[in-house]
């Protein structure tokens, strides 16, 4: 809606705190406008019976829509003026030099917190062993925590192009269904251990993102993310029309499960059960491919943190800052772009073979566009470039709905069918516009300069300008 | 040769569609430069209010021209999708004039996110079927083999429709002054400001032009298929913003050949080769045209500034 107007008098005279009456009446516009927006859309439900198309009215909701556009509208113009009136009238106690600088809390807590977060994910088996209090009741936990560090790999991998090197990638999921698939076919048609496709669908990721980022890694920001996008459609459709390698839309299934360095996870003699001396139980595997991912996805972000200091990884930033300014210095632009998009895809063959693995079952309809637009909303919302942002990011866009959905109340106050999940997608759409304007560094938009002289010291991302390069 | 003729109409008629929605985009890109990812499901949302109106009048108020009942839909969906565009831009574009490169775009496809899931929470995730309209054909001519070459109703209507609205929209951009505010923010925005343009009021007047063409698009998509989702948006957006760079992005004329271009080469390729693949060729064909031809067939290449 309308800029808030600050309300602060440029005649001199003393701020007006808080003007009710014009906020109220640009509130109620804001109200008004909803009310336009909400007809038809959310004031006839259109119902199907058989063959016949009705329409139900409900009023009620639209009501409850606007109200809300114009509440928030309102505190939007209270806070607005509560601030403009603090800007426009000084304290006396307030400072009027330079003050230096303390550290800032997330620094602090980034001296401590990264260990913790670490110690946590590390130990998140035994702790959810220990408050569900039993293998078998943590079953769901493992399960979510290994969907989570899926998510956060692959958000670390598209960080690499997008938060370092500034290339939009839409079509993200592309190699991750290359990994996938590479995991599936190698291992039903030839019968290739996981151990060995592993690396393979990593190198075979990163050979198709050098073949599809050839030619298009010429282009300008925009026109890269919708040839990207093109080209995961692509493949996805591909993946659906060529029946006699892929089957089709039914998927691959029947794909053999990771083993324990050629150890199955069985309840028979050559199991791991058996050899280690302990009881078979199904959650071993589950735990173990829990710490597999987590080695993936650390084994990801000790890769990105290492490449950043390494003249590539520092091109990459240059690249993201200005483009035409790193040409001048003559850096290999296409060359650089095309490492970050090879090194990016590398990962996402890694995480997709591990998708393979897990599910035992891969088909063409898990590596949709809406898939891409989640990593990309993980890195976005994370900060882009800011690796513990994603990882938050992953957390909050995968685990939260999930939580969310467990929380009884919800359903008592919205009613028994709720579930949080089919809203998942309206508020990562709502969440990623709204990064957009308020922070566009992301949550998390303190990073660490990867050049410093003598002492490292984090900066605030109002000093770091993303280039128009 | 019958084949030809019947599938040259069907791709005109579906490139007339593609041609409204291509501008949307073409006129965006050229004022300021930016992808309106979300114009796509713009165009699907305007086929769901054309939708619901469409019953409203039909089956509560018993309207029973069908014609006039689809006028008027058609200017209350141009109404409400142009209400549409105009918040979609304040609110989540115009703050980021300024920001960053690439945050319109990913502001753009938060906005084609939500819109879709909207839809979706509010109108259900099954296909929306509408009552049968304009069943009638024109038999053209009769081939040998029996194979009737037709004309329908629909594809009159849906063709000279664009026909007209176009000659319309070119009118405004062309001869209006709202048109020469329009190309004068597409040259310099900071300029005319200087001379007195409301930059802010022609950006907002061009998303609300094209959320219009977008409405009379889905109506017709909606009059033409008889069936909407909450996913079609995606799709034809991508299509049509293929046709508006084949046809070089920031001209009118081109976006609309661009739009027949397209829907030619989609109704043929589906006609002569595999329907399967009719997404993958155009798909290909803006990978294709913006690595080689980015400024496309009518439009003038770009020059990167400092």
């Amino acid at each position: 809606m309308t800029a808030p107007s600050t309300i602060a008098a440029d005649d001199g005279s003393a701020p007006v705190r808080f003007d009710l009456v014009a906020a109220l009446k640009d509130s109620l516009k804001a109200g008004a406008i909803a009310f336009g927006l909400s007809i038809p859309i959310l004031a006839f439900k259109t119902e199907q019976s058989g063959g016949d198309i009705f329409l139900r009215p409900r009023w009620g909701l639209v009501a409850v829509f606007v109200a809300i556009i114009f509440g928030v509208r309102l505190l939007q113009h209270a806070f607005h003026a509560t601030k403009a009136y603090r800007l426009a009238t000084p304290d006396a106690h307030q400072a009027t030099e330079f003050v230096h600088a303390e550290p800032s809390a997330f620094q602090k807590v980034s001296r401590f917190g990264i260990p913790f977060f670490l110690g946590i994910a590390i130990s998140f088996p035994f702790l959810i062993y220990l408050i569900q209090g039993g293998l078998d009741q943590s079953r769901y936990w493992v399960d979510l925590g290994i969907l989570i560090l899926t998510y956060v790999m692959l958000g670390w991998g598209l960080n690499i192009v997008v938060g370092l090197a500034g290339l939009l990638d839409l079509g993200y999921v592309a190699f991750y269904a290359v990994g996938a698939y590479s995991y599936a076919l190698l291992s039903t048609t030839f019968g290739l251990s996981f151990w060995v496709c592993l690396p393979l669908a990593g190198i075979l990721a990163a050979f198709w993102g050098i073949i599809l980022g050839f030619p298009v890694l010429r282009l300008r920001g925009d026109y890269l993310a919708i040839v990207t996008l093109a080209f995961g459609e692509i493949v996805r459709l591909v993946l659906i029309n060529w029946t006699d390698l892929t089957n089709g839309g039914a998927g691959i299934s029947s794909i053999p499960r990771a083993t324990f360095f050629g150890l199955p996870f069985s309840s028979g003699e050559d199991g791991f059960a058996a050899f280690f001396g302990i009881e078979y139980h199904g959650m071993q595997r589950m735990i173990f491919l829990y710490y597999l991912i987590l080695a993936l996805a650390l084994l990801t972000n000790f890769v990105t943190m290492r490449l950043r200091k390494l003249p590539v990884g520092r091109a990459w930033e240059a690249l993201r800052e200005d483009e035409i300014a790193c040409r001048s210095l003559g850096i290999n632009t296409t060359n650089t772009k095309l490492t970050a998009f090879a090194i990016g895809a590398m990962f996402g063959g890694f995480a997709g073979s591990f998708f393979a693995v897990r599910q035992g079952f891969v088909s063409p309809e898990s590596f949709n566009f809406l898939e891409s637009a989640i990593i990309l909303a993980i890195v976005v919302l994370g900060g882009m470039g800011s690796q513990i942002g994603v990882a938050i990011g992953a957390v909050v866009l995968v685990g939260g709905p999930e939580i969310l959905r467990n929380l009884g109340f919800l359903s008592a106050v919205f009613g028994e069918s709720f579930d949080p999940n089919e809203y998942r997608l309206l508020l990562f759409g709502m969440g990623m516009v709204a990064m957009m304007v308020w922070r566009p560094r992301g949550l998390i938009s303190e990073r660490q300069p990867s050049v410093f002289l003598k002492e490292s010291k984090a900066i605030s991302s109002s000093h770091v300008k993303e280039g128009h390069g | 040769m019958e084949i030809f003729v019947q599938q040259l109409i069907n791709g005109l008629t579906l490139g007339s569609i593609y041609g409204l929605i291509a501008i949307g985009y073409t006129m965006v890109f050229g004022i300021i430069g930016m992808v309106n990812f979300a114009h796509g499901d713009v165009f699907m949302l305007s086929a769901f209010i054309a939708l619901i109106f469409f019953l409203i009048l039909t089956t509560w108020l018993g309207m029973s021209s069908i014609v006039l009942a689809l006028v008027i839909v058609m200017v209350i969906a141009m109404v409400l999708t142009s209400l549409w565009g105009w918040a979609i831009e304040r609110v989540a574009y115009r703050p980021l004039r300024g920001s960053f490169r690439l945050a319109p775009l990913i502001s753009a496809i938060g906005v084609s996110i939500f819109l879709s899931n909207f839809v979706q929470v509010a109108q259900g995730a099954r296909n929306k079927p509408t009552p049968p309209m304009m069943r009638d054909v024109i038999v053209l001519f009769q081939g040998e083999s029996g194979y009737n070459v037709v004309l329908s109703y629909k594809q009159i209507v849906i063709m000279a429709t664009t026909a007209v609205l176009l000659a319309i929209f070119w009118y405004l951009v062309q001869k209006t002054s709202l048109g020469r505010a329009q190309r004068a923010c597409e040259q310099d925005r900071k300029m005319a400001a200087l001379l007195g343009i409301d930059v802010d009021r022609t950006i907002s007047l061009t998303f609300v032009i094209g959320a219009a063409l977008a409405a009379v698009a889905g109506t017709m998509y909606l009059l033409y298929y008889g069936v909407v989702s909450f996913n079609d948006g995606f799709v034809p957006g991508v299509k049509a913003f293929t046709a508006a760079v084949l046809g070089g992005i920031g001209s009118l004329p081109g976006a609309v050949l661009g739009g027949l271009i397209i829907g030619l080469i989609e109704t043929f390729w589906s006609a002569y080769f595999s329907i399967e693949y009719k997404d993958v060729a155009a798909f290909s064909i803006l990978a294709i045209v913006l690595i080689f031809m980015p400024s496309g067939i009518l439009g003038r290449p770009e020059v990167e500034k400092v």
